[in-house]
């Protein structure tokens, strides 16, 4: 009989072999393209972070987009200053005879051309810009009078088409305003218009008979009629013998500066009737160039040798004002002959009589770009409120180009260095990210959120090392197997709860528990340790035969009852203590010792958070304890070493690595925790190490005003840099408790 | 003493305290929360507190739930400007619940117990449950129908009550189907007519088939316009229907009070209740918690949209997270070459489970959202923009961060299941021909899948329970619709969702009630804590089993 063969014929069996080796290609292709995956997103992860935090490390650049001759700005006619509107459309030139005239930036075809509207026989003899966010201009006259006025753009959109409209208005009337009542021409002028409150405007001047005139100008609206009704305040300066190169008055209407030669006098004019003088400080070099930053308090300073330096003043202890000198930045090849401070920020732009633009940054001391522009001197220079576009003008050359200046109030110096900030009496580490007015000045100290973050896990480690740990050696050597079972997975558990709860209970009932039981809280920190020795000795008096009943290694158990009676002793006890020792308020005495005391503080996040990571450092040092080989240990018993004594000379040297590694993963999880200290702290961004205060963490910053923040800003970045450091950080720590824990496994297998 | 100094056991006693003091510490803070949780729903007495303290020249009679107390020195009491007599050296204060806030200061304040009679609990107090302004407590007068009237001490005062209230929930369950399913309805078709309009333009159609297409609209907007108005009408006749009835309410202090009914959430009578109809009670309240929807800036009412959220949330994680880390495993412990290159891989995405989370959500919050689905927005969702569709955050984006964070954790244990599989299984399947990938799906991934099922479980736990980074990318106090609905798509990845663990830091922390809402924050931690104990546990028992199973085999 043949026997047939039960195999599927031959090309059967190819087939179902090709398909066979198919699927396990495509099988091997998609795990391996998996696997990739998934190592490439995690990558992302840093890639992107430090994609986003990159263009702050960048400096500002200037890219020119047209060049031109422009017929309008000519020798006879130079041009008193030059602004940019804000879609960076047309540019505005006022001429030093009054005329103005509205030209295309990218082409210089004039737009329209107008003349300040003077009485007929009155000639302009000066010109002041007040600060460029409003847009007033004033032009002084040879009769005294000085006219107000303000390039204005009407925005129409024909046929789905942005059009704009430039034209001029008179705020304060088109009638000029008589600032010198005995109608001498006014040689120098200065103008501000106050943001706040009620319109008005503030007016310096200087006469060719060498009077020096203030006036405050301000209108009242009927609240009926609607009428404008204006109010003319004037004073004269004391008798005040030198010839002024600039003047310019503060917004605030307080301050005045008179610069002439290398001097720069101090004026305090709050009291209009009665200015006086302060101060006068030498700069040393012949003053070339004076503005106001935005917020008019800086003063930046550009001399003849091409030096520029910041100036505001300063409160001493007896409480007056004193100019100080800031910072000076990036000197330029030649003198200073214009500054131009931004819209919005305390950043400015700096052209010299060599050509060159300077873009600099008051907070951050930087200077960000220096560049030549032109051959010859820059003469006037124009940034657009965006920060977008630069306009300069050199000889009857203009120059239009664009410009890239993001994140120019990051560097290293302003993110951890002290700075000097305006309105403050000495240099400082602050974070205050943001506020209401385009007159804010950022600080962007991350110092403050370091220092907090650091405060935080060191009182959580605090708490936790001792505990963990200690908790760690008894239950892998001398608890029972039976307990360990139950206390081991107790413990591991809590890893797992959420810390919005352990945040929640620490800020709603442990933070008031503790304010109300101070006392108890410090005997409790303080008598529990004393409390486990006495139970020892206390232990180790009693009879043998009772001692037979518990054995070794549920000593724990005995301790739970006389740890919860001391706790509600402690409690219960605490109202009587606090009225027998400390006056009847144990806040109220710390207060007094000079101890600021807030109800969610270090001590509250310390409990809480070092609560959070028990369990992981608890686990894993358990883990390296309990793996240590037993011949180890049985050996150093056989030779006569007690238990404890075989624990510190064989167990401990033994696992320490594993214990190190423990302490490690649980400080970056404290460092990185966030909704605890968001819950548990009052979130100030403080620089102490005091237990009894708050603190602001990076993370726990990051949580409340990432979602605030405007996208690609750079208080946007600076976040980015925030999670950055956190992650590479607390990546670097988990990297060595890893390989430590790696090379014990490898040790312990040799042993 | 010095032997019992030199032996150690002073040492060892230490460690045994530290270890008796995690534990105390663990079952005290489960012990708080779940005492404090539970208590939120038993019906509790409502207190008469007659105060007479000629001192303070306080005279006053409340009603109201005792809260808490708490002992204070005399001198605290002293400096907040109360008279204390000289040989007290500490107080008792209690916290009481009055209610009645729009009628009173405050609903909750504090009391000393300075010449406070003993506490009497009157029979027949009302406990009301508000819709707005909380709850009330006080005694029944009348009730009110148009012309009808019943006093409180009628016979069937307490059957009418019951009726009205009856037919006023109904009402008002009506009135919540129309404006929130009808309505809402309406207004998505509404919207999505106009997305089609602003797409036309879009598409630069022009001429006659815009105009057509845009009659066709037209036409249905009105169409639209039409249901809205009959749906309108029907509704305005509910609310004035729910504005009939009235119930007086007299207060401690005299004062009587008129009570829409339709304001009316419950009515209980906590000091007439027998132990059994406390019970039942408590078990309602505990039902109405989990389904309800919030109430008063969440200060009231139930958790059901954030547990919904939370639960749908966690579920679209673990569609993401499982085949991708599950595959990562197998890939590094049976693809790769075991190298110092795998080992690195290894090591890096291991710590990534140490790294905090609100850096994932800062990842989340500036890849996903603002860059990729800024992305989406401007393909797909062009006619909807400057309004973000996908380029905000949202449930996806919730999803997607999570399962990125969660991803060590299903790694590492799927790779430790992989790893326990003894090689003699691997080589075994080998050897009988089979090829790599049928030794893989048939024999290696069947026995390591409790590993995987520990992962998965270890994941979701960690998600329920992470609120950091979701504050970032997609949670909202309050979000006004569902992710899962009747409408199509069913499930809206864009929309934003409620969460267990936002909601205890919002409730908690942000609400303008904090008093009123404490209870529920306690109620809410209750809840999360339970889940993800119960879903850790289960992730352990799996693994020890796993464990034991595998040392059977492998001897």
């Amino acid at each position: 009989m043949k026997v047939t063969s039960q195999l599927p014929s031959r090309e059967v069996r190819e087939k179902r072999r090709r398909i066979r080796s198919l699927k396990d290609n495509t099988s091997r292709f998609g795990i391996t393209a998996a696997g990739y995956g998934v190592v490439f997103s995690l990558a992302l992860i840093f890639v992107y972070l430090f994609y986003e935090v990159l263009p702050i490390l960048k400096g500002a650049e200037i890219t020119p987009v047209a060049q031109y001759d422009m017929a309008l700005v000519t020798q006879e006619e130079p041009s008193a200053q030059v602004l940019i509107e804000r879609y960076q459309e047309l540019g505005v030139n006022f001429t030093q005879q009054g005329g103005i005239r509205f030209f295309h930036l990218d082409s210089g075809e004039e737009r329209l051309h107008t003349q300040v509207s003077l009485a007929q026989a009155d000639t302009v003899s000066s010109f002041a810009a007040a600060e460029s966010l409003g847009g007033l201009v004033a032009y002084g006259s040879a009769s005294g009078k000085v006219q107000l006025l303000r390039p204005d753009y009407q925005l129409s959109f024909p046929n789905d088409q942005r059009q704009i409209t430039p034209g001029i208005v008179y705020p304060y009337g088109e009638q000029p305003i008589q600032l010198d009542p005995q109608g001498a021409a006014i040689q120098h002028l200065s103008v501000q218009e106050s943001t706040r409150g009620r319109p008005a405007v503030f007016v310096a001047g200087y006469t060719e008979d060498q009077r020096w005139l203030l006036a405050k100008v301000s209108t009242r609206e009927n609240l009926f009629t609607g009428r404008a009704t204006q109010q003319i305040e004037r004073s004269e300066l004391p008798h005040f013998a030198v010839e002024p190169r600039f003047i310019r008055v503060d917004k605030a209407f307080r301050n005045l500066y008179v610069a002439e030669g290398s001097r720069l006098h101090y004026f305090d004019i709050s009291q209009l009737r009665a200015p006086k003088l302060i101060q006068t400080v030498d700069v040393g070099e012949e003053i070339t160039a004076l503005e106001f930053l935005v917020g008019s308090v800086s003063l930046v300073v550009g001399t003849e040798t091409g030096g520029l330096s910041q100036w505001f003043p300063v409160r001493d202890e007896q409480n007056a004002y004193q100019l100080e000198h800031i910072r000076s930045f990036k000197q330029h090849p030649g003198a200073i002959t214009t500054i131009r401070p931004e819209y919005t920020r305390k950043g400015f732009l700096a052209g010299d009589s060599a050509g060159y633009v300077g873009v600099h940054y008051a907070t951050s001391s930087r200077t960000l770009l220096l560049k030549q522009m032109a051959e010859q001197p820059i003469e006037k220079l124009a940034v657009s409120p965006v920060n977008k576009a630069v306009l300069t003008f050199s000889g009857e050359q203009v120059q239009y180009a664009s410009l890239w200046n993001q994140h120019p109030q990051l560097s290293f110096k302003a993110l951890w260095n002290r700075v000097w900030y305006e309105g403050r009496s000495d240099p400082e580490y602050i974070w205050q990210s943001s506020s209401g007015n385009d007159e804010f000045e950022s600080k962007f100290s991350l110092i403050p959120l370091s220092v907090g973050t650091l405060k935080a896990a060191f009182f959580a480690m605090l708490f936790a090392m001792p505990l963990g740990i200690m908790a760690a050696l008894y239950t892998a050597y001398f608890m029972t197997p039976k307990l360990r079972g139950v206390v081991k997975p107790t413990i591991e558990v809590i890893e797992a709860l959420p810390t919005v709860i352990l945040g929640f209970l620490a800020g709603l009932w442990l933070a008031p528990f503790m304010e109300h039981n101070l006392p108890a809280v410090f005997a409790l920190l303080i008598g529990l340790p004393l409390l486990m020795v006495l139970m020892s000795f206390l232990w180790s008096c009693l009879p043998r035969s009772l001692k037979r009943l518990v054995p070794a290694g549920w000593e724990a158990v005995l301790l739970v009852p006389a740890l919860v009676l001391f706790g509600w002793a402690a409690v219960a006890s605490s109202p009587w203590v606090e009225t027998w020792l400390f006056d009847g308020s144990m806040r109220q005495w710390l207060t007094n010792q000079g101890i600021t005391y807030d109800q969610r503080n270090a001590l509250v996040v310390g409990l809480a958070m070092g609560f959070a990571v028990i369990p992981t450092i608890y686990s894993i040092a358990e883990d390296a304890i309990f793996n240590v080989p037993k011949h180890l240990t049985q050996g150093s018993l056989a030779l006569g070493a007690t238990p404890w004594q075989t624990m510190v000379g064989v167990v401990l040297p033994t696992a320490s690595p594993g214990i190190f590694s423990g302490i490690m993963i649980g400080f970056g999880r404290a460092v990185g925790e966030t909704m605890i200290v968001l819950m548990a702290t009052g979130n100030s961004p403080i620089v102490n190490f005091n237990i009894f205060e708050g603190m602001r963490t990076l993370s726990a910053n990051i949580a409340v005003e990432l979602p605030e923040t405007a996208v690609g800003s750079s208080h946007f970045r600076i976040l980015f840099l925030a999670a950055l450091v956190l992650f590479a950080f607390t990546f670097v720590l988990n990297t060595i408790a890893e390989v430590v824990r790696q090379r014990l496994r490898k040790r312990y297998s040799s042993l | 003493m010095k032997h019992w100094f030199k032996s150690g056991s002073p040492w060892i006693w230490l460690t045994a305290g530290a270890v008796s003091l995690s534990v105390i510490m663990i079952v005290g803070l489960l012990g708080l929360i779940a005492v404090r949780g539970f208590s939120h729903f038993w019906p509790a007495p409502v207190a008469q507190i007659a105060i007479h303290d000629p001192r303070n020249q306080v005279e006053e009679t409340l009603l109201g739930e005792i809260a808490r107390s708490e002992t204070v020195t005399a001198t605290l009491a002293r400096e907040a400007g109360h008279v204390v007599p000289e040989n007290l050296s500490v107080v008792t204060r209690y916290l009481i619940k009055q209610g009645n806030r729009e009628q009173v200061s405050s609903d909750f304040v504090w009391r000393f117990d300075l010449g406070m009679a003993p506490f009497t609990y009157p029979k027949g107090v009302y406990a009301i449950e508000r819709r707005t302004w909380g709850d009330f407590y006080g005694f029944p007068v009348a009730l009110q129908l148009e012309q009808q009237h019943w006093q409180a001490t009628d016979a069937d005062f307490a059957k009418a009550l019951n009726d009205l209230l009856e037919q006023s929930h109904q009402r008002h369950q009506a009135i919540t189907r129309i404006e929130r399913q009808d309505i809402g309805k309406i207004n998505s078709q509404m919207n999505a007519l106009r997305l089609q309009q602003r797409q036309l333009e879009l598409d630069g159609v022009k001429g006659r088939a815009l105009l057509e297409a845009k009659q066709g609209i037209a036409q249905q907007e009105q169409a639209l316009q039409a249901e809205y108005a009959e749906l309108r009408t029907q509704l305005d006749q509910l609310y004035s229907e729910q504005e009939k009835a009235q119930l007086r309410m007299r207060m401690m202090n005299g004062k009587e009070v008129a009570i829409a009914l339709a304001d009316i959430v419950a009515i209980t009578m906590p000091n007439d209740m027998t132990l059994g109809q406390k019970w039942a009670e408590y078990f309602k309240q505990v039902g109405g918690f989990l389904s309800k929807e919030p109430r008063e800036a969440n200060t009231e009412g139930g958790i059901f949209p954030a547990i919904f959220g939370t639960i749908t949330m966690v579920f679209i994680m673990s569609i993401m997270v499982t085949p991708f880390g599950v595959l990562a495993a197998i890939y590094l412990r049976e693809y790769a070459k075991q190298g110092v290159v795998t080992r690195l891989v290894r090591i890096s995405v291991y710590n990534l489970a140490g790294v905090p989370s609100i850096v994932y959500g800062v990842f989340g919050l500036g890849f996903f959202i603002y860059f990729l689905g800024g992305n989406i927005d401007r393909i797909f969702y062009e006619a909807a923009l400057p309004s973000p569709t996908f380029g905000t955050p949202g449930l996806f984006w919730a999803s997607l961060t999570l399962a990125l964070l969660t991803l060590p954790v299903v790694i590492v244990s799927t790779e430790e299941g992989l790893a326990r599989i003894p090689s003699t299984i691997r080589q075994g399947s080998l050897a009988l021909g089979a090829t790599k990938s049928e030794t893989l799906w048939r024999v290696v991934v069947p026995l390591a899948t409790p590993g995987m099922m520990t992962g998965l479980i270890l994941a979701i736990a960690r998600a329920a329970g992470e609120v950091a980074p979701l504050m970032l990318v997609g949670v909202v106090k309050l979000a006004p619709t569902l992710p899962v609905d009747g409408e199509f798509p069913f499930v809206h990845l864009e929309r934003k969702i409620m969460h267990l663990g936002f909601h205890i830091f919002d409730v908690g922390f942000q609400s303008p009630n904090v008093e009123a809402a404490r209870p529920l924050v306690y109620a809410t931690a209750l809840t999360l804590v339970t889940l993800i104990v119960v879903l850790n546990i289960t992730a352990i028992s799996i693994r020890n089993r796993l464990r034991e199973k595998y040392r059977n085999d492998s001897d």
